[in-house]
């Protein structure tokens, strides 16, 4: 299966081994995940404000960039968010569909259907299937998902996942061999871009989520989006200064273990610059060849 | 506050409907938006007296709450609310008519160097977008 992929802004420098991970784990899936040619930043919120057409130039601009394909694959939960919500708009509001498509000289309908890996995952893979290729089974590790807010909320315009009890990155772990543990706070929001204005604010939302996490019993974490990665990652840092939460949990994106499990090459999981260290709780997995990667 | 002060229009209630598509009128004061916020402790108003204030006329008040830029739109409070109010976007739109006014929340150069040189992208974008505007 080939699929256009959009990086989005962050995938090439912050998110490094988001990006790296998720491309080796799709391709030892048989998902090429072809990279658009010329994007450019999506713009990273939707514009709420229904007045204005400017905050929808850049997304659908990229949109229409796939729609030969008619998919567009993302993994970052805010370019997911930005691009499927405003495709609705440019399918469903003629005023600014002409408006903005007339601006960027573009013949765009709206035909383009914006998929998260974690989807393809699901729906197209199966995560039974996925389950058949793995060859490091996470056996043992305890690994509770978070969600935050972009991937699921609004909940009609998203359709990820049921909004209030998903359960696609429990499926998805458990493929994994994974044991998925549940606690109250997975969809709560980790802080977004207050971290930007108000370091602190961010920093208390990302506690009450580790610490509920590690109370169930979570050895990990892990996302689908580099902000809640940075946020819940980076409170921990401060627990040495003072007033971060009293947790030192890693947070992985999903598809570090995905590439992990499935015997990619490590080089592409780019473990190395997190606040907490995961690789001593992996180290049971890492540095060892699986069979499959020997025989290939 | 007294009931008879309850505005059924006003300029800035047409101006939010206008620009986010909300009617604070609706809001019948539940509290649900309220209960299940993350950032109301950051708060100095909670989300559902900002409504309030906005159906009494008070909207001045409200507009120079602390509350409306400590909103993350994580639309929690959207996905719970039992009449479509959306308080995200009253949120939105209450930040998209002061930063019209030109008001500016955010000072860049006053935002810290370490997290300048390690939030990620998105952060920064998305952070300017709402707090700085387009």
């Amino acid at each position: 299966m080939r699929l256009p992929y959009f990086p989005g802004c962050t995938l090439h420098s912050k998110a490094k081994g988001f990006d790296a991970s998720a491309r080796a784990g799709a391709q030892a899936l048989d998902i090429v995940m072809e990279e658009l040619p010329e994007w450019t930043c999506c713009g990273a919120t939707f514009p709420m404000a229904a007045d204005s057409a400017m905050g929808l130039v850049a997304p659908t601009r990229i949109l229409a960039s796939a729609k030969a394909a008619g998919k567009l694959l993302t993994l970052c939960s805010f370019c997911y968010n930005t691009l499927k919500r405003t495709n609705r708009v440019i399918a469903t509001d003629a005023e600014r569909r002409r408006k903005v498509t007339t601006f960027i000289e573009e013949d765009y309908q709206g035909n383009v259907q914006t998929v998260h890996l974690l989807e393809v995952l699901r729906d197209d893979i199966g995560f039974e299937a996925v389950a058949g290729r793995v060859v490091k089974p996470l056996h043992g590790l305890k690994v509770a998902p978070y969600y935050g807010c972009l991937l699921l909320r609004p909940a009609d315009e998203m359709g990820f996942d049921d909004p209030e009890r998903p359960t696609i990155l429990e499926n998805f772990l458990k493929s994994l061999g994974c044991t998925v543990v549940d606690y109250p706070h997975k969809t709560e929001c980790c802080g977004s871009f207050v971290a930007v204005s108000s370091p602190e604010v961010a920093q208390g939302c990302s506690a009450r989520i580790l610490e509920a996490a590690v109370k169930h019993g979570a050895e990990m974490l892990v996302v689908s989006c580099p902000l809640c990665q940075y946020n819940l990652d980076r409170a921990q840092r401060q627990v040495q200064a003072g007033g971060g939460p009293a947790t030192r949990v890693p947070v992985l994106y999903f598809s570090q273990l995905l590439a992990l499990a499935l015997g990619c090459d490590e080089a592409c999981l780019h473990l190395e610059g997190h606040a907490v260290d995961p690789r001593p709780r992996l180290s049971k997995w890492l540095g060892q060849t699986s069979q499959a990667t020997a025989l290939v | 506050m007294i009931l008879q002060h309850l505005k059924t229009e006003d300029a800035i209630i047409s101006e939010i409907k206008e620009i986010s598509g909300v009617d604070v009128r609706a809001c019948y004061q539940c509290g649900k938006c309220t209960a299940g916020c993350p950032l109301a402790s950051a708060m100095d108003l909670m989300p559902n007296q900002i409504l309030r204030l906005l159906q009494l006329g008070e909207h001045e008040q409200a507009l120079k709450s602390r509350t409306i830029w400590q909103c993350a739109s994580c639309l929690t409070c959207a996905a719970r609310c039992p009449k479509e109010v959306d308080p995200a976007r009253v949120m939105d739109a209450l930040r998209t008519i002061l930063m019209r006014r030109g008001a500016v929340h955010l000072e860049i150069p006053k935002v810290p160097a370490e997290v300048l040189a390690e939030a990620p992208q998105q952060a920064l974008i998305g952070g300017f977008r709402k707090f700085v505007g387009y």
